[in-house]
């Protein structure tokens, strides 16, 4: 260890404007919800410990969009993520936010409106709605007819609000009472933050920055180094480390797993983990990004992911897991790895001799396992450009918002004069790793891309990999869905191709 | 117009408010029972260790491991139990098992000083297993006749006679699944030992009263030696009925050996795998009809799952029983059914208590023979609907048959429904991947307990010197809203704004024997008894006033904090004239009670009335199915519902859309997966999280849903004319399943008649409409199912429906 421990006393976390130790208490495991209601801040609650139900949601101040704001108030499932780790940041809870005689703009449209009814998923409901209200993007779309505005039936127009209110900001939050609907118009009721507001004045100076944090307790300890060579270091020397970023998967192994780290490595807010570059013959992701910071950062430069993102989990999760964390637990249903298979990214890993750099192609060894050494950790991806012109991403689950795939399906492909030129296909939850559909790329490249040519590639494609029946879905259904995808795909893009004389119901989806 | 739903003008009930918690829920100040431990001393935390066999003997439990755990304070086990070692009311539920009888049986518990040390101790505490078979199916209980409680019937007429009349028979399956509460707040129960030895337990719970009972069995005391407190729930949905019983026990058990608080709050897994759920259902049929579709008899055996122990489930499947006609008249009928017992969690109430499950059998009906019979499936269903005289098969008469007729005659009008089935034809037409479908269905829910005895209610209400009023009553609140119509109710009835009124949480040892808050009834029971709580206390004010207005009392009138008299210009405000009619010595608190008149139901034959009234709804819904992943979507809800006059409009609009989508959840949704293999794991819950069961989430919420209340709908035999609404409306959902099924049909030539299974995930719709699209069995050219039930339809296998749609068989006629 080359750390000098910090005195624990030290740690803090500003709460709701005020700063509060972390206290004797903590161990490197206690979670930000088991802190906070620990403190008598009981508004957030456990409701799934999993990051599912969104009950434990709370506001964290962090840095903000490139070209907006200086902090940017970002909604973070408590449940999930070690107190130790927020060292130093600064957290805004249901009840900071307003009280029963000043509520908050988003409190009293939900109280009005009948958005609470038993209130126990209510304030993790504030905290998310607080956070897209605050959101420096959020434009409103002033002078939009309603009805209009209804009957557009473009997928990516649908789920937001002409407040500019997206309604994925709440889609990891979950109701058993209202049926949503009075949540929904709280949403799309909301104005834009007074001038005078402290959260949104709040936005015009920079977050906190990172601490150098050491919590020891418990036989355990939590590390937050400050650069990548302290953390490689860190690495080299304990090979059973386990790292953390957004702690949305750590986070499950504490809580429902039981699992006790002795040494959890807090990676997410090293500089050097943190670039996002769009180069001429690359792009350049840095895996210490949030996925919402990616999201927000491509602006839709990369389609696949565009596509990818809405399906990833929800608003909540994304806004704390990284890249680098959905590549590094190498899960063969991670949403991410089929996409980036189908993209042809490859990793750079950071190891105490300098970084390599893998495809992502041969990087998944096994079940859950990756030619990731202990002594490194993935430091950015990398995607090649130019982009195949034809991008697709099917996720097949049972709900929309927040579910984990079934089987996922990423294609990309280049079509020229109606022949398949290149075709590249990563799937997921359909092997012990996501796996690359070499077979059916070779069967589509050449082949012209017409209904008995897709047909063709769509039943070898159904005979990829080796899917099994579980909870999530029989194995028979996700070999369907395998060949069903490309016909959809190529349904699309038909459909596509004649939406000029099509206008009238805008063309299947 | 009875006294007890008359209603004065400008009463405060029927005004929209907002939940009177609204402020405490958005602010995140609203405590429940897991939030007071923070605010308590020395406070001892419960786990529990959970057996990993379904079914099993446990030979030896060694606590002594535990107590080397650092912070570990006491393990629980039988032996500590100074009463009945029973968390039930019918002793078939072991609080400490000595035999393992579900997959995460809680077979001890640990207390320490924190939830990580009581962790830690369950696992060092070391338990001897000898396995033994289990029954986890339904199928499997069936075919190993294994059933518990009684076998009941309802029936009318002859149903073979009927049967042989018709010109149409069919018969065939269905098989619906379970579903899991889901109540956002897991349960909970913190207990404390007061100063004399007495108990005083807040507990997650809709039943107080019982919840009093079992902890007092438990502990071998009196009921008076015992409190029990519910704040609020964080949802309870049913599942909070009988379930809480057990863990506030525990809780009070612990307190009293350690002399310390005990607070027991079950994770979201431990409640997932230990607490009780819907009942699956299984049910064979035979219906016949005539040449106009007119049902003419049925004849059904519905099983439904109970799990470990009887719980609910005897009242649960009464209730299905008196509602598998739904709004449908059937001369002839013969309904049996029975409880299977599996080795499972104790399956208990769920918004609908069976209601749902009888329900579905014949929506399920009506929607596959409707194209067999050449109907459309929204003409079948209204070409059935009751008339006013008719009779349930258990033999109440119909009265207000005409409130569904214009329910849907409204819905129809208003959602166009003419209009937009050509543009579905017309969609559907033109493209090849995606179908829409609208569908129609109604509601009639009969409002009451079944058995006669719990539909009674006290309240007790104080007005104080200075004019504010507190109000305590027996039922509890869930979210449903109930205290804040219980507000309005006082505020009527006293005549004072609703301002002048508070209420106090519910505690048994303010109100004393209530009923579960359940079966829809809160409002209507405890409203009848905070209404005649109310109008004693009006009664003796009215005296005083009279004195002072100088007119008789029956002329003295109370409205919104002002008192008058007919024929005089004076008039005394509310604080006033209680201030005065204190020191006339006028007693200024009341007891109130009610009971349901007119209410007869005799168990043992099945036959009576015993419904106060029935509820009603009908819901349109139009759906999207697409062709190539079975995913769907729910474009639009029309519902027009029957709440009587509503006593709060923003409550009751709340409960018919969260009804609706909590409905919708169960059946095209939520997920329920045992382990039915033979391997180490068998009978293990595989959907015991948040990340594997799916509930309802933004993305299933209807894009357009229009909920109109009906109007003209005065009940005369519920408070202020109102009616029931908490569960009726989940069944509104139907129109989901039954619009998903349509959509599937569409996939396939004309007059396809398709098998759906339930819930009808995108899977179960794929499976669905690939049979619709191959034309699979459309002749019904197969043989007729027999004998002994068939092999349980297999949801993991996607062979079930083409074979189970060949259960549907045209018998005659063809």
């Amino acid at each position: 260890m080359t750390l000098q421990p910090v005195a624990q006393g030290e740690a803090s976390l500003t709460v709701n404007g005020s700063p509060v130790p972390l206290g004797a208490s903590i161990t490197p495991h206690t979670t930000t919800l088991d802190w906070l209601r620990d403190r008598g801040l009981t508004g957030s609650k456990e409701g799934c410990a999993e990051g599912e139900c969104g009950a434990c949601a709370v506001m964290v101040a962090r840095p903000g969009s490139p070209g907006t704001t200086a902090t940017e108030w970002v909604s973070l499932n408590s449940c999930l993520v070690p107190v130790a780790a927020l060292d130093g940041q600064e957290v805004v809870t249901s009840e900071g936010l307003g009280t029963p005689d000043r509520l908050h703009p988003v409190q009293q449209e939900l109280a009005d409106r009948g958005g609470s009814q038993c209130g126990y998923c209510t304030p993790g409901f504030v905290c998310s709605m607080a956070a897209e209200f605050y959101r420096a993007g959020r434009t409103p779309t002033h002078g939009e007819d309603a009805e209009e505005a209804a009957a557009r039936d473009l997928e990516p127009e649908r789920d937001h609000g002409s407040n500019g209110f997206d309604l994925h900001a709440l889609s990891g939050n979950l109701c058993r009472c209202t049926g949503y609907r009075p949540i929904r118009d709280a949403a799309y009721a909301l104005g834009l933050p007074e001038d005078s507001d402290p959260f949104a004045e709040r936005r015009q100076s920079a977050p906190a920055p990172p601490m150098r944090t050491h919590v020891v307790a418990d036989g355990a300890e939590l590390v937050r180094p400050l650069d990548l060579a302290e953390a490689v270091q860190l690495l080299a020397a304990h090979p059973d480390a386990v790292l953390l970023a957004g702690s949305t998967d750590v986070g499950v192994d504490l809580n429902l797993k039981g699992l006790r780290p002795t040494l959890l490595v807090a990676v997410d807010r090293l500089p050097e983990l943190r670039d996002l570059h769009v180069g001429a013959d690359e792009v350049r992701i840095g895996a210490g990004l949030t996925l919402t910071e990616v999201e927000r950062g491509l602006g839709g430069r990369v389609p696949m992911l565009a596509q990818l993102f809405p399906l990833f989990a929800s608003r909540l999760i994304r806004n704390g897991a990284t890249l680098g964390g959905n590549l590094g637990t190498a899960s063969p249903i991670g949403d991410c790895a089929p996409a980036l298979l189908a993209l042809e990214a490859s990793l750079v890993l950071a190891g105490p001799e300098g970084d390599r750099v893998v495809p992502l192609a041969d990087y998944f060894t096994g079940y859950r396992v990756s030619l990731r050494r202990p002594d490194e950790l993935i430091r950015e991806i990398h995607i090649p450009l130019p982009l195949a012109p034809i991008a697709a991403f099917h996720k097949v689950a049972k709900r929309r918002f927040d579910d984990i795939s079934g089987v996922a399906v990423a294609v990309a492909l280049e079509v020229v004069e109606g022949t398949v030129t290149r075709a590249r296909i990563g799937l997921g939850g359909v092997a012990t790793t996501p796996i690359r559909a070499l077979r059916t790329e070779a069967a589509l490249e050449g082949t012209r891309w017409d209904r008995e040519g897709v047909h063709t590639a769509a039943a070898v494609l159904a005979q990829e990999g080796t899917p099994l029946t579980d909870h999530r879905a029989t194995a028979d259904y996700r070999r369907a869905m395998l060949g069903q995808s490309l016909l959809k795909l190529y349904a699309e893009q038909t459909a596509a191709g004649s939406a000029a004389q099509d206008d009238e119901q805008g063309g299947e989806r | 117009m009875s006294q007890l739903s008359e209603r004065p003008d400008s009463a405060v009930v029927g005004q929209t408010v907002r939940h009177e918690s609204a402020a405490l829920h958005v602010t995140g100040r609203a405590l429940y029972t897991d939030d007071l431990h923070p605010r308590t001393k020395d406070v001892l935390h419960a786990w529990p260790v959970q057996a990993p066999h379904a079914h099993a003997r446990v030979t030896d439990l060694r606590a002594q491991p535990a107590y080397a755990v650092p912070g570990v304070v006491r393990v629980l086990t039988a032996q500590d139990v100074p009463g009945l070692n029973d968390a039930g009311t019918k002793h078939d539920e072991p609080l400490f098992p000595s035999e393992v009888c579900f997959h995460g049986h809680a077979v001890c518990w640990v207390l320490a000083e924190t939830l990580e040390a009581a962790r830690r101790g369950a696992l060092a505490v070391e338990v001897d297993y000898e396995p033994l078979p289990s029954v986890i199916t339904l199928v499997e209980a069936i075919e190993a006749g294994s059933f518990q409680g009684a076998q009941p019937t309802v029936a009318r007429g002859d149903a073979r006679v009927g049967l042989e009349r018709s010109s149409h028979v069919f018969h065939g399956e269905v098989e619906m699944a379970g579903q899991e509460h889901f109540y956002l707040e897991t349960q909970a129960a913190l207990a404390v030992v007061e100063d004399d030895g007495r108990l005083f337990v807040q507990s997650s719970t809709q039943h107080p009263s019982e919840t009093q009972e079992i902890v007092a069995q438990v502990l071998g005391v009196h009921n008076h030696e015992v409190t029990v407190q519910c704040l609020r729930m964080g949802g309870g949905f049913g599942g909070k009925e009988m379930q809480p019983h057990g863990y506030a026990a525990i809780a009070a058990l612990g307190a009293r050996l350690t002399g310390r608080p005990v607070r027991l709050r079950l994770n979201r897994t431990q409640d997932l795998t230990m607490s009780g759920k819907r009942h699956g259902f299984h049910a064979r049929w035979r219906v016949g009809f005539d040449d106009d579709g007119h049902l003419q008899a049925l004849e059904a055996t519905l099983t439904s799952d109970g799990g470990w122990s009887l719980d609910l489930s005897e009242p649960v499947l009464a209730r299905a029983l008196c509602h598998v006609d739904n709004n449908y008249f059937i001369p002839d009928i013969r309904v049996t059914g029975r409880v299977a017992r599996t080795h499972k969690t104790s399956q208990t109430a769920f918004r609908g208590f069976g209601g749902p499950q009888g329900m579905l059998v014949i929506e399920d009906i009506l929607g596959r023979c409707a194209p067999l019979l050449g109907i459309e499936a929204h003409e079948l269903r209204r070409r059935n609907f009751y008339e006013d005289g008719q009779s349930t098969p258990y033999g109440q008469v119909i009265t207000q048959a005409e409130r569904l007729h214009r329910a849907w005659d409204q819905v129809a009008a208003d959602a166009d429904l003419d209009g937009r089935r050509s543009a579905i034809s017309q969609f559907n037409a033109t493209h090849e991947h995606v179908k829409r479908a609208v569908a129609m269905t109604p509601v009639k829910f009969g409002i009451s307990f079944n058995l006669t005895a719990f539909n009674q209610a006290g309240a007790l209400v104080h007005v104080y010197k200075d004019g504010s009023v507190l109000v305590n009553h027996g039922g509890t609140e869930m979210g449903q809203g109930l205290h804040t119509k219980m507000l309005q109710v006082a505020a009527t009835a006293l005549g004072v704004p609703l301002a002048n009124v508070r209420l106090a949480p519910t505690r048994t040892d303010k109100v004393p024997n209530t009923s579960a808050t359940a079966a829809s009834s809160g409002a209507d029971l405890n409203g009848g008894a905070v209404k005649d709580a109310c109008e004693q206390i009006r009664g003796r004010l009215a005296l005083v006033a009279a004195q002072r207005l100088g007119v008789p009392a029956p002329d003295v009138r109370f409205l919104d904090g002002v008192v008058t008299g007919l024929g005089t210009d004076e008039s005394l405000a509310w604080a006033d004239l209680v201030h005065s009619a204190y020191f006339a010595r006028t007693q200024l608190f009341s007891a109130g009670y009610y009971r349901t008149e007119g209410l007869h139901w005799d168990s043992t034959v099945m036959r009576g009335s015993p419904f106060k009234y029935f509820a009603h709804g009908v819901a349109a819904t139009e759906v999207e199915v697409d062709g190539f992943t079975g995913a769907h979507r729910t474009l639009r809800v029309d519902i027009v519902h029957d709440v009587g006059d509503s006593l709060s409009p923003l409550v009751d609009i709340g409960q018919i859309e969260g009804a609706f989508v909590q409905g919708a959840g169960w059946l095209t949704l939520e997920d329920l997966r045992w382990d039915t293999s033979d391997g180490e794991h068998r009978g293990r819950l595989a959907t015991a999280s948040a990340s594997t069961y799916k509930l309802p989430s933004f993305s299933e919420m209807p894009e357009v849903l229009n909920v109109s209340l009906l109007a003209r709908a005065h009940e005369e035999g519920a408070v202020y004319g109102s009616k029931a609404v908490g569960e009726p409306p989940l069944m509104l959902a139907f129109a989901v399943r039954e619009a998903l099924r349509q959509a599937c049909a569409a996939f396939g030539p004309q007059g396809t008649s398709v098998d759906l299974a339930s819930p009808a995930t995108p899977e179960a719709v794929f499976w669905a409409l690939e049979g619709a699209r191959s034309g699979h069995d459309r002749d019904g050219d197969v043989e007729p199912c027999e004998g002994p039930t068939p092999p349980e339809a297999d949801q993991a296998s996607p062979q079930r429906l083409p074979e189970s749609e060949a259960a549907l068989h045209h018998l005659s006629g063809a």
